[in-house]
């Protein structure tokens, strides 16, 4: 190996690691707030690029129908919840939020796709279509469980994941898609080429962090989810709704996954199943940050990259082994460090 | 006694029944079933050798895996490699069971050491990693086939008749099945399945008890791996023919699925769960493709879905629902009073020393060099005001929390430092604060638990069944200690059906199944309504009469003044007073403390 290839392997790892980055924190947030493990993040990825991909080729993607049937599935359990309750009190505003909302935007998702509007705006249309799933899935899946274990919790991530995935292979097909670079640009920097894809790559995630960063510490719903973060009881106490945190997280999830799968589609082919590999990675990165820390789960997904397309280069064939292999001596070097902990016990 | 016939006779319910025209029915069929239901069977049975392996980890101890499709695969490829290799030596299989256990073992025990110390997600995560590792390794590895796998795997030879046709390896199958199912279901009804349920109560409860809560652990998630192996081994031989596919992650995942759906809490619900998601299953691979005009993996989608109502509406499966339409399982019978061994103890006149004891939680001292005795044989009273430091105090004792400084010696035994298992391992018993019972076990079993440290049995000799003398003397010793704490009548009811006052006296019969020397009581009267409360001072007045020595930490002033011998009191972490109850009373700084002030 020499210099100009250890340099462009590095490009590739640090373009990949920032994606898992991205993932990773979608995850750390998740967890720390609703002590959700969101395996299913990463299908959020693979529909972000398929249905920026399906807008592309003028198709209304399948993440309308998705949306559809997942706002009508939030109304109904909106509308059993009043009546148990016996108070009409809040369900008009519930059911603007998860019914009127989605389906407007699915109706404008669906009429604007064979439209063939500009890049930058089949983006938007995109990432919004996926980004308003996260809250729905939230309302239909999470919030009736929001009290159960982590471990029943994982295992609706687990079922929800398969439904995403089986959904997905229905909507876009078995076959991979990519899309269309946001810039051809590339530069030479001292004998070594520097895609401008992956500038951007690295320059959007950093924006999206420091835009995270500036939402956490600045605006007051920021500080509401730092807080349920720290002390779900002691957050529901100062008037903090777990079900607004967790529906606020879950958006900011699917944002952080919409956007990665927008950046990766011209980098890699994406197929329906792809996410669940992303996402799995930026997992890694989070535990090496012990699910817990941002900068740490950042850092930890660009070790993740580098060490996947390193890895590549040597043994490509066993490159997912090497890097899940790697979760071996972080949790060894976790175990040891930390105390035996308990779980909560029911 | 009573001869033998009657008490067999009485013994048959309709539980017997169901079972007995199950056995049969399972065994009759395939003489009789179409070969589609035979096969059909066959996997069933291979899914619920794994999924019983679930209910213990998942459903009993509360641990998960998604990687025990990988373990199945482990037990698939040793036997698939080495049996394909040495083709010729045909008792070779049965050698590549016991090396696919052995391997099993050894990677189970690394997962297992590694991630169950942490917190309960830790292990989930890493069986991820792990199964999808073990998918593309074995896809990329050459000597066994990588993705096109390993074919012309031998049939297994058993007593000489060699098992090619899948009627004959049925019997195998569901004779294993079988007695997977006896083996667990004996393990879940002994002591080291008490002690393994314990462990969703908390790992503090379970080490109160002087369980090796995290040895425990690695042992439940080797059991289950080991079975999956088993499932692995004979599964290579069904197909004889082996690729990575059906030991990737989804099919961890539907593992799960199997005994979640079935009912995690119960061997049945292992079968129940496999028999229904397979039935789903192959239903759905028919209709679907159907349906949606295309094929493809879209059977996972309605799982998903199903999954997740099913978990926001019954957690528990579908097990009990089935069950309740059973008549009720007759209660245990109560075996004549055995011999459960009670350790033999040198008398010591000074059961408990405390000495200099500091407790700091960083800049905040909540001890401040406290010191006190406890003698034997007397009831020794620790109470203060709110925030005095009581509990803190019993934490250092029972080794829930360590010491800052200074010492503490049980018989002479300095204690400090030590873990609360090893503290229990002394003689020393403890009740908890907010009362920590196994809600839908019985009194009977709740109290056993109690005697985890005066049996022996381990997980082997439980599974088959060879712990039953043990069993009975330990059954009789909770029976005589519910008795002993007046709530014989509540026996076999579940321990969450009693009122608080009952539950605190039920927490007291199995601290008193322990054969303490030292009983430790945590606000034992808090909450009680004033007859609760006069009748659990009886009861500890009985115990001391009988030798037994306790220390009651109370802020129940009324309660501890007629009861305790000597009193020690404490506020902001120091010892305000310490003497006779009725110096105590009269004692103007104690006054102060608890009123605040006295013109």
């Amino acid at each position: 190996m020499d210099l100009s290839i250890a340099a462009l392997l590095a490009q590739d790892g640090i373009t990949n690691g920032a994606i898992y980055a991205l993932l990773a924190l979608a995850l750390v947030l998740v967890f720390t707030v609703t002590r959700v493990i969101f395996v299913a993040a990463g299908e959020f990825v693979a529909y972000g690029t398929l249905t920026l991909a399906a807008l592309q080729l003028g198709k209304s993607p399948g993440t309308v129908g998705l949306l559809v049937g997942l706002a009508l599935c939030a109304g109904a359990m909106e509308c059993v919840a009043a009546a148990r309750r016996r108070s009409a009190r809040l369900l008009s505003r519930r059911l603007a939020l998860y019914v009127a909302a989605p389906l407007t935007l699915a109706a404008v998702v669906h009429f604007a796709a064979p439209l063939q509007l500009p890049l930058p705006v089949q983006i938007v249309l995109a990432v919004a279509s996926v980004t308003a799933l996260g809250p729905l899935l939230y309302r239909v899946a999470y919030q009736p469980l929001a009290e159960a274990s982590v471990l029943v919790l994982l295992i609706v991530s687990v079922a929800v994941h398969f439904v995403l995935l089986g959904l997905g292979l229905w909507f876009f097909g078995a076959e991979g898609s990519r899309t269309p670079a946001f810039t051809h640009a590339s530069f030479r920097v001292g004998g070594v080429n520097i895609s401008g894809q992956s500038l951007l790559v690295l320059l959007f995630s950093l924006l999206l962090i420091g835009a995270l960063y500036l939402f956490f510490e600045r605006t007051l719903y920021g500080k509401a989810l730092r807080a349920t973060a720290l002390n779900r009881v002691g957050a529901r106490l100062v008037g903090i709704s777990p079900n607004l945190a967790g529906t606020l997280t879950f958006l900011l999830a699917a944002l952080l996954g919409a956007f990665s799968g927008v950046l990766i589609g011209p980098i890699t082919t994406v197929y329906y199943d792809s996410g669940f590999l992303v996402s799995l990675k930026g997992f890694v990165g989070a535990i090496i940050g012990g699910l817990a820390s941002y900068p740490l789960a950042a850092a930890g997904s660009l070790l993740v990259g580098l060490l996947e397309s390193f890895s590549s280069f040597w043994a490509s064939a066993y490159k997912e082994v090497i890097v899940f292999t790697l979760i071996v001596p972080v949790l060894l070097w976790r175990s040891l460090t930390t105390q035996h902990e308990d779980d909560e016990h029911e | 006694m009573s001869s033998i016939l009657p008490r067999w006779m009485s013994a048959v319910t309709a539980r017997h029944i169901a079972l007995a025209v199950l056995l049969a029915g399972l065994a009759a069929a395939p003489l009789v079933a179409p070969t589609f239901w035979v096969t059909l069977l066959n996997y069933i049975g291979l899914y619920s050798i794994v999924a019983l392996g679930l209910v213990l980890l998942t459903g009993v101890a509360g641990q998960t895996s998604f990687g025990q499709a990988a373990f199945v695969g482990i037990g698939a490829y040793v036997t698939a490699y080495l049996s394909t290799r040495y083709a010729a030596l045909t008792w070779m299989p049965w050698l590549n069971l016991l090396l696919g256990l052995a391997v099993t073992a050894a990677i189970a025990l690394c997962l297992g050491f590694i991630t169950l110390r942490m917190r309960g997600h830790y292990l989930p995560l890493a069986t991820i990693a792990w199964g999808i590792s073990f998918y593309f390794l074995f896809g990329n590895l050459e000597f066994v086939g990588g993705h096109t796998g390993l074919s012309g795997i031998p049939s297994i030879t058993f007593a000489g008749l060699e098992l090619r046709n899948e009627r004959y390896f049925y019997y195998l199958i569901w004779t294993i099945t079988l007695a997977s199912l006896w083996m667990t279901h004996n393990l879940l009804d002994s002591r080291q399945g008490r002690a393994v349920r314990a462990l969703k109560g908390g790992i503090d409860l379970a080490e109160a008890f002087g369980v090796n809560a995290g040895r425990l652990k690695i042992v439940v998630f080797v059991y289950a791996a080991l079975l999956a192996c088993v499932s692995g081994w004979l599964y290579a031989h069904l197909q004889r023919f082996v690729n990575p596919t059906p030991f990737g992650l989804n099919q961890g995942i539907e593992y799960l699925f199997m005994a979640v759906v079935g009912g995690a809490g119960s061997v049945w619900g292992a079968v129940l769960g496999a028999t229904l998601v397979t039935l789903l299953k192959t239903q759905l691979q028919d209709w679907l493709p159907r349906l949606l005009g295309r094929s493809g993996n879209f059977e996972i989608v309605v799982f998903g879905i199903l999954m997740v109502v099913l978990l926001q509406k019954s957690r528990d499966g579908v097990w009990p629902w089935l069950e309740s339409l059973l008549p009720p399982r007759p209660p245990r019978r109560i075996p004549a009073a055995g011999k459960l061994h009670v350790p033999e103890r040198a008398p010591h006149a000074l059961l408990l020393v405390v000495a200099d004891a500091r407790k700091a939680f960083g800049g905040l001292v909540a001890i401040n060099d406290l010191s006190f005795d406890i003698r034997s044989g007397e009831i020794l009273g620790l109470i203060g005001p709110n925030g005095a430091g009581k509990s803190t105090m019993f934490n250092l004792i029972s080794g829930a929390l360590p010491l800052t400084r200074g010492t503490i010696a049980f018989c002479g035994e300095a204690i400090a430092g030590r873990n609360a298992q090893a503290i229990a391992r002394l003689g020393i018993a403890r009740t908890f604060q907010h009362v920590r019972l196994l809600p839908t076990m019985s009194v009977l079993d709740n109290v056993a638990l109690g005697a985890y440290l005066r049996g022996h049995a381990g997980v082997m000799r439980a599974a088959l069944r060879l712990d039953r003398d043990e069993e009975r003397q330990t059954t009789a010793e909770a029976a005589i200690q519910v008795d002993r704490v007046g709530l014989s009548a509540y026996l076999h009811a579940p321990a969450a059906s009693l009122p608080l006052g009952a539950q605190r006296l039920v927490e007291i019969a199995r601290a008193l199944a322990a054969a303490p020397r030292l009983l430790l009581l945590d606000e034992p009267a808090a909450g009680l309504r004033y007859r609760e409360k006069q009748e659990l001072a009886s009861l500890l007045r009985g115990l001391r009469a009988e030798g037994m020595t306790i220390l009651l930490v109370e802020h129940d002033m009324e309660f501890v003044m007629g009861l305790t011998d000597r009193l020690v009191v404490m506020d902001f972490g120091v010892k305000l007073a310490e003497g006779l109850p009725a110096a105590i009373q009269a004692d103007p700084l104690v006054r102060e403390a608890y009123l605040g002030g006295v013109q």
